[in-house]
Parts: C-alpha cells; sequence; structure tokens
C-alpha cells in the first residue's frame, strides 16, 4: 500500500490552504495520508492539519531551528523520515519548490514538478514549456516518489468533525547553521491571499503608474477580490513581486479572473487557465487575452474600470 | 573568487511550442534556440561581481549536446572568461545535471554557483536545490537582490508572502529571478574577443555520474484549449453576465 507524506506549509501560525490540495492529490494516488508539520510552535498548526479530511496521521517534529521554512534545516529531517514512505509531497509553491529539490538530491531521486494529473501510483501529468506541453512522466520502480503539487489543480481538502491523531516526533539528525534567516518584508495585506481567493482582479502596464494601481484595489475591495499583476506591472515597480501570476510568478484557479490592462502573453495564460470565468478589459481588440476570456470587453481601462466601480455600488 | 554559472540553452520564449503528432516529444527542428533568460541574469549578475572586484572569474558551463558551442561563444560575448562544455547526447535530467555540476564543483572550486530558478523548457526549478543537497552547501532560490560581504552573502529571495532575506556562508548555491538585474546586450567587439577565449570540452560519460535515476517520459499532448468566449459592448452588459452566472 502506498504511505504517503505531506509536508505542510504554514506561515505565522497559519496552515497554507496549498496543504489541503496536496491531501486531496494524495487521495487521487491512494494509500494511508501523513502530514508532517515542521515548527517551533506547532500549534494552532496541527489542529488545522489533523482537521483535514482524508489526513490518517499527524506527525509534528518541534523544534527552534524549524521557526523559519529553510530548506537547509527541513530537508535532512524529512529525508530521514522518507523510508516509511513511498511518496513524499509538497505544494509547488516557493516553499515547497525550494525544498523538495533539496529532499529528493539527499535521497538520490529525480522529482516531478507540477503534479497536476495522478495516471497511478507513479505515473503523473506535468506542464512543461510554459503549459504548452503536458508530459506523462513515470517515476522508476524502487524509487520515493518525490512531487511537488500544482495546487490550482486540485482542490482544498475539506475539514472533518474528527480530528486525526497527532504525534510528536524527535529528529536526531544534524541541522546545518550555514543558512540564516534576516528578515521577511511581508505584503500583509487585508485583502484576500492571491492563491486562494475565489475572485482576482489583475492589472497590467497599461495601469502606468503604482497610483493608478489604486483603480485596480478599488474595484478588487468591491469585489471581494484578491489583487494580481502581469510580469510587466511588478517590472515596472507598480506592485510587489509577490502579486505576479504567470509562469514564474503565482499559478491561480479563482472562479473569477479580470485581467485589465493586460496583453495576455503566453507566460501570463499558463498562471490563469485554469480560472473558472476569465474577463478582459483592454483598449486593443486584437490583444491575445481575448482569446482565452469567457468576457471580453473592449474599451479605455480609465473609463471602464470606474464604471465597473460604479456598478458594484 | 571564482563564480560558477550554469548556462542552458533552451527553445526561445517567443515561440510557441508544438508537440509532436504522434505525442513522442515537442518539434524541435527549425525552432529558435537562445540562453534560458534566467540564466543570462545569473552571468550578468556574476559579471557585475566580477566588475566589483568581488570574484575574479566567471566560467559558464552549459551540458548538452556537441553543437553547444556557438551558445557557449555567447556567454563567453557576453563577458565570462572561459566556458565548459560537458557534452552528451542524451537529454538530461536536474538530478544529472546537479551531479555533473557537483563533480565540475569539485574540480573548480568555486565560491558561487549561479544559476536559473528554472528552465523555462523543462520548468523543473530543482537543480540548484539538488546541487546545494549533494555538495551539502546553502542553497538561496528566486534571488532578486544579491550582496557578497566577505565569506557571506545576503539574499533577498522573491517568495509567495513577499520579500525574504537569508544570510548565507559561502560557497553555496543562488538560483535566480527575473527582477534580479537586466542583462546587458552583446557589443560586435565581444563577439570578436569571444572567439579567443577557452571552452574546454568534458565528456560527460567521462565524470563517472550516475544518471540512471530519471523520469521517463511516456507521452507529450497540447493542453485543453480554453475557448474564446463572447464580446460584451459596456459595462453595464459584462456586469450583468456576472450576475447571471453568480459571479458578483
Ligand atoms: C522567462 C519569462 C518569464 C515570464 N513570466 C511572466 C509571468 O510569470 N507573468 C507575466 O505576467 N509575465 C511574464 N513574462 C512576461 C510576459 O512575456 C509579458 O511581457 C508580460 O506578461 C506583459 O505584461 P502586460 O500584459 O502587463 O504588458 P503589455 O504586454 O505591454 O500589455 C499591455 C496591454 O494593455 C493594453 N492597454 C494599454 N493601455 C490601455 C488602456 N488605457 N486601457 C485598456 N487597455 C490598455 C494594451 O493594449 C496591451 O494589450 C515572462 C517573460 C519571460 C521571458
Ligand atoms: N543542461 C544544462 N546546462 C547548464 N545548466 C543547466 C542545465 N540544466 C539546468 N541548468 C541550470 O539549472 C537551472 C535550473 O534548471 P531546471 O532545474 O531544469 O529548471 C537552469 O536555469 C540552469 O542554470
Amino acid at each position: 500500500m502506498n504511505k504517503i507524506l505531506i509536508i505542510a506549509e504554514h506561515h505565522a501560525g497559519q496552515l497554507n490552504p496549498a496543504t489541503a490540495r496536496c491531501v486531496t492529490c494524495a487521495q487521487a494516488i491512494g494509500g494511508s495520508v501523513d502530514v508532517l508539520v515542521l515548527a517551533a510552535t506547532p500549534e494552532p498548526v496541527v489542529r488545522a492539519a489533523a482537521a483535514l479530511q482524508g489526513v490518517n496521521r499527524v506527525l509534528s517534529a518541534t523544534h527552534e531551528a524549524n521557526l523559519h521554512a529553510l530548506a537547509a534545516t527541513f530537508a535532512p529531517q524529512i529525508a530521514a523520515l522518507a523510508p516509511g514512505y513511498t511518496h513524499l509531497l509538497a505544494p509547488s509553491t516557493t516553499f515547497g519548490k525550494d525544498l523538495m529539490p533539496r529532499v529528493a538530491a539527499l535521497l538520490g531521486v529525480a522529482q516531478v514538478s507540477d503534479l497536476m494529473q495522478v495516471d497511478g501510483p507513479r505515473t503523473f501529468v506535468r506542464p512543461i514549456y510554459a503549459g504548452n506541453v503536458l508530459v506523462t512522466v513515470k517515476v522508476p520502480e524502487g524509487h520515493v516518489v518525490a512531487a511537488t503539487v500544482r495546487p490550482a489543480s486540485w482542490p482544498e481538502a475539506a475539514a472533518s468533525s474528527t480530528l486525526a491523531p497527532i504525534e510528536a516526533i524527535e529528529s536526531h539528525v544534524a541541522l546545518p547553521t550555514h543558512t540564516r534567516f534576516v528578515a521577511l518584508e511581508g505584503a500583509s495585506s487585508e485583502r484576500p491571499d492571491l492563491q486562494s481567493a475565489q475572485r482576482v482582479v489583475s492589472g497590467g502596464r497599461a495601469l502606468g503608474s503604482g497610483e493608478n494601481f489604486k483603480l485596480i484595489y478599488d474595484l478588487a475591495d468591491r469585489l471581494g477580490a484578491a489583487v494580481g499583476a502581469s510580469r510587466a506591472a511588478v517590472d515596472a515597480g507598480y506592485v510587489p513581486s509577490d502579486m505576479q501570476v504567470g509562469q514564474t510568478g503565482k499559478i491561480i484557479a479563482p472562479q473569477l479572473y479580470i485581467a485589465v490592462g493586460i496583453s495576455g502573453a503566453i507566460q501570463h495564460l499558463t498562471g490563469i487557465k485554469d480560472a473558472g470565468t476569465i474577463v478582459a478589459i483592454n483598449k486593443d481588440a486584437e490583444a491575445p487575452i481575448f482569446d482565452v476570456a469567457d468576457y471580453g470587453l473592449v474599451g479605455d481601462l480609465f473609463k471602464l474600470v470606474p464604471e465597473f466601480i460604479q456598478a458594484m455600488n | 573568487m571564482k563564480i560558477l554559472v550554469g548556462y542552458k540553452r533552451v527553445i526561445d520564449y517567443n515561440v510557441r511550442v508544438q508537440v509532436k503528432p504522434d505525442g513522442s516529444g515537442v518539434v524541435t527542428d527549425g525552432v529558435k534556440l537562445s540562453p534560458n533568460p534566467f540564466d543570462e541574469i545569473a552571468l550578468e549578475e556574476a559579471l557585475r561581481l566580477r566588475e566589483k572586484g568581488v570574484a575574479s572569474e566567471v566560467v559558464v558551463i552549459g551540458i548538452g549536446p556537441a553543437d553547444l558551442q556557438p551558445h557557449l561563444r555567447n556567454g563567453l560575448a557576453m563577458g565570462a572568461n572561459r566556458a565548459i562544455h560537458v557534452s552528451t547526447g542524451d537529454a538530461v535530467q536536474p538530478l544529472t545535471v546537479a551531479r555533473v555540476l557537483l563533480k565540475i564543483v569539485e574540480r573548480e572550486q568555486p565560491g558561487l554557483v549561479m544559476l536559473g530558478k528554472q528552465a523555462i523548457d523543462d520548468d523543473s526549478n530543482q537543480t540548484g536545490q539538488m546541487l546545494a543537497a549533494l555538495w551539502d552547501r546553502p542553497q538561496a532560490t528566486f534571488a532578486s537582490k544579491l550582496d557578497v560581504i566577505g565569506t557571506t552573502a545576503q539574499v533577498v529571495r522573491e517568495i509567495d508572502a513577499g520579500l525574504e532575506t537569508l544570510e548565507i556562508d559561502l560557497p553555496a548555491v543562488v538560483t535566480v529571478d527575473l527582477r534580479l538585474n537586466e542583462p546587458r546586450f552583446i557589443k560586435l567587439p565581444d563577439i570578436m574577443k569571444a572567439k579567443s577565449k577557452p571552452i574546454e570540452t568534458i565528456e560527460l560519460a567521462s565524470l563517472g555520474v550516475e544518471s540512471g535515476d530519471h523520469l521517463t517520459a511516456s507521452h507529450f499532448a497540447p493542453p485543453l484549449k480554453r475557448s474564446k468566449g463572447v464580446m460584451v459592448k459596456d459595462v453595464a452588459e459584462l456586469v450583468e453576465a456576472l450576475r447571471t452566472k453568480g459571479l458578483v
């Protein structure tokens, strides 16, 4: 039987919803599902993990060195647990992308990135070439499967009324001191989180300045939406980098995505193609974004967005 | 300090990659190839560190087929001192690349290895982290700022939660993100100068690297296409449509 270990992602005492998406992926693989929480303070993250439907057991590895999610510190602790498992999963967020290859290399196995479909216990589909191609890959027999799971491809596992057992574990591996956390400059925002929001409004180069981005924020606030951006808008300094949507930014799957003044480059589209409904507002009727938009509106955003905000009041 | 830079050749980012009709791979014949954009950024950063006097030598490394030489010349024209070509006819995956890089690292003893955060063909985003693990050294992935301070480096990383700063002891592996710098353009005299710079070729098979631990790719397919929707004439019609669907 498959024995699956999911590495929980958490921050400031919150379990990242991407972890619950990994649980759904694990259920598609089939087998027992353990979640590993590496933390300095395990509560309330372990409890949130234990409350996910489909989780059989939560392993809590508490250590002051686990205060920050450093791949160099986490990887040897995970590698030490690997012999008990057939599969190791983490979300393909920056957390999982940083960590899982380091674990795989310690174990001497290949890693599957951005797992989006399960075709068998060791056969998976993943995107390459900015999502232009899907490839089916197989992990060699006898190797533990180490994979990052593309969150946008999997719904979150629901909460359960009963808690899975929580077991404290102790690690005896030597932890390195060569990598030290200094600071995190977070865009701590009152707005919904871009990666889990059901509605997202994104702005592109056309906004022209950080001040003009206020239009996007205003519309987002009316809709209860998170705010995203194209790479061009981030590069131009209108908004912080953690708002970038696309191949090299965040891959998202909201119910509603509204692209304002974004041309629809392939690298941007790869980040939104699992969105439920895509709306595009662009003054160029030929913009490629209209090829994927469910609703397209041609015109000047500086006229249309205020009208949109007005209509939502 | 010596800096080793991963310099991969990939299908140009402007090419709309096509799957072969039989699903056995992607069409590469006649397709434009370019340096991986992230690797140009890694190389640019290494060159800037050399210009600042932090680094003394910048070495680009490419692992791939015999015709990789003109690509490596490109890296030399950008300003690298020399190139290493690890030659193989086989497609190599991140774990193999990391094992090869480790062999070169052991020989060259660099203070920094700079790689792209991901190659835009396989989009793996693995090689740097794997090398750091095998080498038992720090990694700082997704770098958008890098300062070398004596025997350590401060690296700002673009992560989902914002900008994280790490301090790492050297030697280390740094993988770069898009906003670290803007790579310079190659000028004609640089191309001339690059002709006399050395490219060393090493057969991958001679390195004693285990390369069997890879994923087998059985099928390539295009993704499901989203169908083109409707054009609405004004905001009122848009809002009406979204309301009907219960989206706003
Ligand atoms: C390796 C690599 C990775 C990349 N990764 C990403 C990524 O993750 N995410 C990403 O987004 N991009 C990424 N890019 C960049 C991508 O190729 C495009 O350059 C970028 O998405 C363009 O951003 P944009 O649509 O905002 O700007 P533009 O392409 O300049 O489009 C602006 C649009 O606004 C419209 N417009 C202008 N004025 C108005 C107005 N007043 N009203 C309405 N519409 C107006 C124009 O018609 C145009 O369509 C990547 C590129 C590379 C090479
Ligand atoms: N064949 C290769 N030759 C040189 N560098 C490579 C090669 N493959 C990967 N790399 C380096 O590793 C980075 C990440 O690649 P990947 O893990 O495949 O996404 C790239 O940006 C390169 O810097």
